[in-house]
């Protein structure tokens, strides 16, 4: 009886123990967990914050030691200089009318690619998916100079007479690659889209087509108001994607500053060479210009996305990336 | 009556080809047509005139070129392959361990994921390139992986006297710790969603067995996210190889419009592409024998 009762005191005594070193570990943990993810988010941000705080600082405060994030003369001078010479507001709209155009466009290929991939069953399916996956795969260098002669005397494939139409400088070889899902990173969004209509219930397109539905009002109708998650995020990575795209933008373009990274790109390479007379220090100057330029340009990226941020981070798990 | 039927749901499918019908014009036109092109490019000798442009067959010369007269070409092809397979594992490894501790419940997690996909929007190409061209820009992205005590554990592994082949990797791996973050952002979601599309009632039915947290996940979490390993893989293989930071991109690019040529140019992407294709297929080759796939 009394050793009975003594075992039983060690159990509890165990248990409680026991449970005392889960809290402990679990404290510890969320502590390590907290010191780590502090860390690493400091190391993303960090650019972010000497970007924008270097933008706003006088020339003179870089080589106060005594500053070190906060400015101690604030000056808009370089985002004045920056905003004049990149023509901000031309270029602004310019840019997002073209990244708008884009990922429309983007957005309603890829989504009737994708019905098409996910809801039907035809013969060859399979194969056109793998090419698919293969426009992924392929790096766009290899098609760069094909794509760029193409454009550049664009005569429908033989169609037109030569010497062809020269499509570089428009939109039109934008609007072309998009409308037909072959833009920038296309493959990933048919890919999405796939997924997700995959993942839809069967009996909705069953009850729309007994109730005597076409198949494009199922489309239109009853699918794609389901889909709006998915559509959300293939319009948000192609706007984000395209806005800031320079491959497609200096092949297609070329020459000009009509676009905010072609302006960019340009202040930047004009301010290395031309170093502002105004200031004492020219190299530390170009920098701070830099800076200014760049906040410029991913100014509005940052609204978009602080304000769909839940969109962003949320929405994917229910998009299906997952097969 | 099942005949009927079938012929209807054929017939339905038939639409099919409809829907994809802008992909398969666009992939004629626009991929698979260049892709012929730039074949028969790389074999010849190109040249732009106010009509259009001419080709001379010039059999390997362009190959042979890259291959054994230029003095770039070569060194810059390994670095890059070289310097991508060494980022896979720690990409691979960073994003899974980021993506399971976000995961977990904790206040401001929110935030914390917001943070880190914030690469995605801050990575543009001008940005990058302006970043690479600025060298106070580059002193600051040194510093930020010092600031990480980059400093002290340098110091430390030199006090313990370790070979000097192993610090210079380590060195090289800590300075590269922004870019592997940088790179981690898109994994990380995948690697989420696959963490919550895990079933529950398996948790639940192992915590009824009485699993520990180590075997809950090594045995359940692990083998369910492994197809998300294969995925990220070929995501961060892809990704790699298209980026402005990529030496060879860049490379390419230079060479179309100023040094070389477009023939040789082109030549160079073929083989660029047939090195990509290797690593994908070995790293799909070893990886999809292993993943687990429940359906």
């Amino acid at each position: 009886m009394a050793v009975a009762y003594k075992y039983k005191t060690r159990q509890a005594r165990n248990l409680k123990h026991a449970k005392r070193l889960h809290k402990l570990g679990k404290v510890g943990w969320s502590f390590v967990r907290t010191v780590i993810l502090a860390g690493l988010c400091f190391m993303i941000l960090y650019p972010l914050i000497v970007k924008f705080t270097s933008s706003i600082m006088h020339v003179d405060d870089m080589f106060d030691s005594s500053v070190r994030f906060l400015p101690k003369n604030f000056t808009m001078e370089q985002y004045r200089i920056a905003w004049e010479w990149m023509n901000y507001p031309r270029t602004f709209l310019n840019s997002l009318g073209l990244t708008l155009t884009v990922s429309i466009l983007q957005l309603a290929s890829s989504t009737l690619v994708g019905y098409g991939f996910g809801r039907y069953n035809f013969r060859g399916k399979n194969l056109c998916f793998a090419l698919v996956l293969l426009t992924l795969v392929v790096p766009p260098e290899m098609i760069m100079i094909p794509l760029f002669l193409n454009f550049r005397f664009f005569n429908l494939f033989g169609l037109i007479k030569e010497p062809g139409i020269n499509l570089l400088g428009s939109y039109w070889p934008f609007i072309l690659t998009s409308m037909t899902a072959m833009g920038l990173k296309n493959g990933l969004f048919i890919y999405i889209m796939t997924n997700f209509f995959k993942g839809m219930p069967d009996s909705l397109e069953e009850a729309a087509m007994i109730d005597g539905a076409s198949s494009f009002r199922t489309f239109f109708q009853i699918m794609l108001p389901g889909a709006k998650p998915a559509l959300t995020i293939v319009f948000l990575f192609s706007f984000v994607w395209q806005w800031n795209d320079l491959f497609y933008t200096n092949l297609f373009i070329r020459t000009g500053d009509g676009f905010l990274s072609l302006a960019l790109q340009n202040f930047a390479n004009y301010f290395v060479s031309n170093s502002p007379v105004s200031s004492n220090y020219p190299w530390q100057y170009t920098s701070l210009l830099n800076n200014a330029g760049m906040m410029l340009f991913m100014a509005p990226l940052l609204i978009l996305f602080l304000i769909m941020q839940r969109h962003f981070v949320e929405s994917i798990e229910r998009t299906g990336l997952v097969g | 009556m099942k005949k009927f039927k079938l012929g209807l749901m054929e017939k339905r499918n038939l639409k099919g080809y409809l829907y994809i019908s802008p992909f398969l014009i666009g992939f004629l036109c626009f991929f698979l047509i260049p892709i012929v092109q730039a074949v028969v490019f790389s074999f010849s000798e190109l040249k732009i005139v106010p009509t259009g442009y001419t080709t001379t067959f010039v059999g390997l010369d362009n190959y042979h070129r890259i291959l054994f007269v230029d003095p770039d070409f070569v060194p810059i092809l390994t670095n890059t392959i070289i310097n991508t397979i060494v980022d896979i594992p720690a990409i691979l490894i960073f994003s899974f361990f980021i993506a399971v501790v976000l995961n977990q419940r904790f206040i401001g997690r929110s935030f914390v994921r917001m943070v880190f996909f914030m690469p995605v929007i801050l990575s543009a190409g001008v940005v990058i390139k302006m970043e690479m061209n600025d060298i106070m820009n580059q002193a600051m992205v040194q510093e930020a992986s010092f600031m990480m005590g980059g400093e002290y554990f340098l110091n430390l592994l030199l006090q313990l006297r370790l070979p000097a082949g192993f610090i210079q990797y380590i060195v090289a791996v800590v300075n590269r710790i922004p870019l592997v973050i940088e790179a981690s952002a898109i994994p990380i979601l995948i690697f989420l969603a696959g963490l919550q599309s895990v079933p529950t009632d398996l948790y639940e039915a192992a915590d009824v067995e009485g699993i520990t947290g180590w075997e809950r996940f090594w045995m359940i979490t692990f083998p369910l996210v492994s197809p998300m390993i294969l995925v990220n893989a070929v995501y961060i293989i892809i990704d790699s190889f298209t980026s402005y930071r990529n030496e060879m991109v860049v490379f390419i690019a230079d060479n179309a419009w100023s040094r070389g040529g477009y023939g040789v140019s082109v030549a160079m992407s073929m083989l660029y592409f047939l090195a990509i294709a290797v690593i994908l297929g070995i790293i799909v080759g070893v990886f999809s024998k292993r993943v687990v796939y429940i359906k």
